[in-house]
């Protein structure tokens, strides 16, 4: 495949080359139409084997001859329009042939850069491109660029987000990376053997298709039921080990990068600075292995996991890395709520826990699957305390802390007097702990 | 803390010693040396720091009981008179439990408007509201990406208007209702000058 040349659609006023995407991005929604012809087919045979013996075959030609003409015209038109271009601080999408659609993102607002290759796009040796800014949606995406394109764009992105000077973005080039962490195919195999969603999803699709067949004796509902419990159940095993697969963190000037997939190849890349949230999960059956899951929150961004399984002590270097200057609290330095919080919360009272450390405030929840949410202060967006009845008679109460991520971190159940003192340190904290923080243009 | 408008000083008061003493009743004397230990903190941090509550003007309340009237007056109205004249007299009682509801409305809506304060600190925004579920936000001017005044049509025929913070985490819930429409806009420009002076990203 060869990449697009550039298609000299030179805007008229600015001068900025416009460059159109991959030829091949008009076949991306091909499938869609035989998909649902397909599936019509399928779920009713006897009614489409009706259909076309009344058609006939002059008129299904006809039909044809018309209907594929006007879906090319259509992928032909949808990728004829669709312009991109990058200046000194926007990525630029002009796109549509009726609703004229032009987007503009800003640069030094990116929060995530992300290349994605499907299978499909694999063997056509085309990529995706998407920049996560606040707002940004899946319009926004660049489907399709060349594999090659793509990376080298991303670098020329990442290089005048960084604050480059425009005459040497692009040559910048794609900045080194330093490998942190690689997941192993075993241990990520075992790790999805040992959490509770595969088992519960496997037996609700073992359980109750049969159970619905001794009530109604229906092949349909049956079938209805147990496609997607048994999708459900693929997903959450098999479906997350694909996708998991082969995960890998890397650290570069550019920030975080974190390449995974069996089929799907996925690479994001994270700016330093940008991460909101970072929770460290604890299923029950990893804590004798010492494994945890490591979830992160970029604002405007979808991907949430950074190190799908890792070992406490090497996925406590991950974060450090991601927040610099934070140390993940030890389970003995956060402190529990009060006694009397048990009329409260009854037995998962013992999970609440909350240490604030100069950088970070750490809340953890969960008895069984521990879940460590830490927010560096200078992320915070507002605090909040907030006191329910029940909650006020037992003289405890709550601290929420909102990131831009729309993520709420709540410390629950604290001592009353403790929670006020609280909400005016965190509301302080919050607003020094902004002042060190990096500038937006990283290598500004 | 509850140093504010004479307005807060009643209920607020109330509601600490009555959560202190079901407390006392509870837990004993664990939970008294507690309640003595808020009450301390609380004095000691209105006397260190003291931020300047302002309450809601009595417009916000007067809207809303005249609103509460005129709805509930209308459904008791009907409940009484459609029973009552159709089934006889002893079916108007129907009216009778709207009109409760609109005596327990009279003392809520005045309950909950008592309960909204903000102050204006130096750095940051402080809104405290509810009666039994309260909620207390601190919204640092550095933050604030927006800040809107909206004023709707019944609103406006009382002469009031809300003022709503946005900052880029949209589970920060920072309205205050009712305010006058002078002070909503005097509260706007300095809220949007403030958060120009100490702006900061994500």
């Amino acid at each position: 495949m060869t990449a697009p040349d550039a298609a000299g659609a030179a805007d008229a006023g600015s001068g900025i080359a416009e460059r159109r995407l991959h030829p091949v991005t008009p076949l991306r929604r091909a499938w869609a139409p035989v998909a649902v012809v397909i599936g019509w087919a399928v779920h009713d045979p006897d009614g489409a084997q009706r259909n076309l013996n009344r058609l006939g075959t002059t008129t299904l030609l006809i039909g044809l001859a018309v209907i594929l003409p006007a879906a090319a015209l259509y992928g032909f038109c949808s990728w004829w329009f669709t312009h991109f271009a990058v200046t000194e601080t926007e990525l630029r999408i002009r796109t549509g042939l009726v609703f004229r659609r032009t987007a503009h993102i800003r640069l030094e607002r990116i929060q995530a850069v992300d290349v994605t290759q499907p299978l499909l796009a694999r063997v056509a040796g085309v990529a995706k491109l998407k920049l996560d800014v606040i707002g940004t949606d899946k319009k926004d995406e660049l489907a399709f660029l060349g594999a090659d394109e793509a990376r080298a764009l991303r670098a020329e992105l990442l290089a005048r987000a960084a604050g480059f000077a425009p005459e040497t973005a692009h040559e910048v080039g794609e900045a080194p990376s330093r490998q942190m962490l690689r997941v192993p195919p075993g241990v990520l195999a075992v790790s999805l053997l040992l959490s509770g969603a595969t088992w519960g999803s496997l037996a609700a699709a073992l359980v109750v298709p049969p159970l619905l067949w001794l009530a109604t004796e229906s092949v349909w509902t049956v079938l209805a039921v147990a496609l997607p419990l048994l999708g459900a159940a693929g997903a959450s095993s098999v479906g997350r080990f694909v996708s998991e697969y082969d995960w890998t963190v890397a650290e570069s000037p550019d920030g975080l990068r974190i390449d995974h997939g069996l089929l799907d190849r996925a690479h994001e890349t994270v700016p330093p600075g940008r991460v909101q949230t970072v929770r460290i999960v604890e299923p029950l059956l990893w804590r004798r292995r010492g494994w945890v899951r490591v979830e992160l929150d970029v604002a405007g961004s979808s991907n949430s996991v950074l190190v799908p399984v890792a070992p406490r002590e090497i996925a406590e270097v991950v974060v450090a890395r991601v927040l610099p200057g934070v140390t993940v609290p030890e389970q003995a330095a956060l402190s529990p709520s009060p006694r009397r919080a048990r009329w409260c919360v009854p037995v998962w009272w013992r999970g609440y826990g909350l240490a604030v450390t100069d950088a970070v405030f750490a809340a953890r929840s969960g008895l069984l699957r521990r879940s460590l949410a830490l927010v560096p202060h200078a992320k915070v967006q507002s605090v909040r305390m907030t006191q329910g009845p029940w909650e006020r008679a037992r003289s405890v109460a709550d601290v929420c802390v909102d990131t831009g991520a729309n993520k709420t971190v709540r410390a629950r159940l604290r001592d009353a007097t403790e929670a006020r003192a609280l909400l005016a340190a965190q509301a302080e904290r919050s607003r020094t702990g902004r002042r060190d923080a990096r500038p937006d243009r990283w290598m500004a | 803390m509850e140093t504010g408008s004479p307005q807060d000083t009643g209920p607020a008061g109330t509601e600490g010693a009555a959560g202190t003493q079901s407390a006392t009743g509870a837990e004993g004397a664990a939970e008294t040396v507690g309640g003595t230990a808020e009450a301390d903190g609380g004095t000691a941090e209105a006397a260190e720091d003291g931020p300047v509550w302002i309450a809601l003007p009595p417009g916000l309340l007067k809207m809303r009981r005249l609103l509460l009237v005129v709805w509930l007056g209308l459904i008791s109205l009907a409940a009484g008179l459609v029973p009552g004249l159709l089934a006889g007299p002893a079916w108007a009682a129907f009216a009778l439990p709207p009109l409760a509801l609109m005596g327990w409305g009279w003392v809520m809506t005045g309950r909950n408007w008592r309960s909204w304060r903000y102050a204006e600190r130096a750095d940051d925004l402080l809104i405290s509201r509810g009666v039994l579920w309260r909620e207390e936000t601190v919204v640092p001017y550095g933050r604030m990406q927006l800040v809107e005044v909206t004023s709707g049509p019944v609103e406006r025929h009382f002469g009031l208007a809300s003022v709503q913070l946005h900052t880029a985490a949209a589970a920060t819930d920072a309205t205050i209702p009712g305010l006058d429409p002078a002070e909503a806009e005097r509260l706007r420009d300095r809220l949007t000058e403030l958060g120009e002076a100490r702006s900061a990203g994500l």
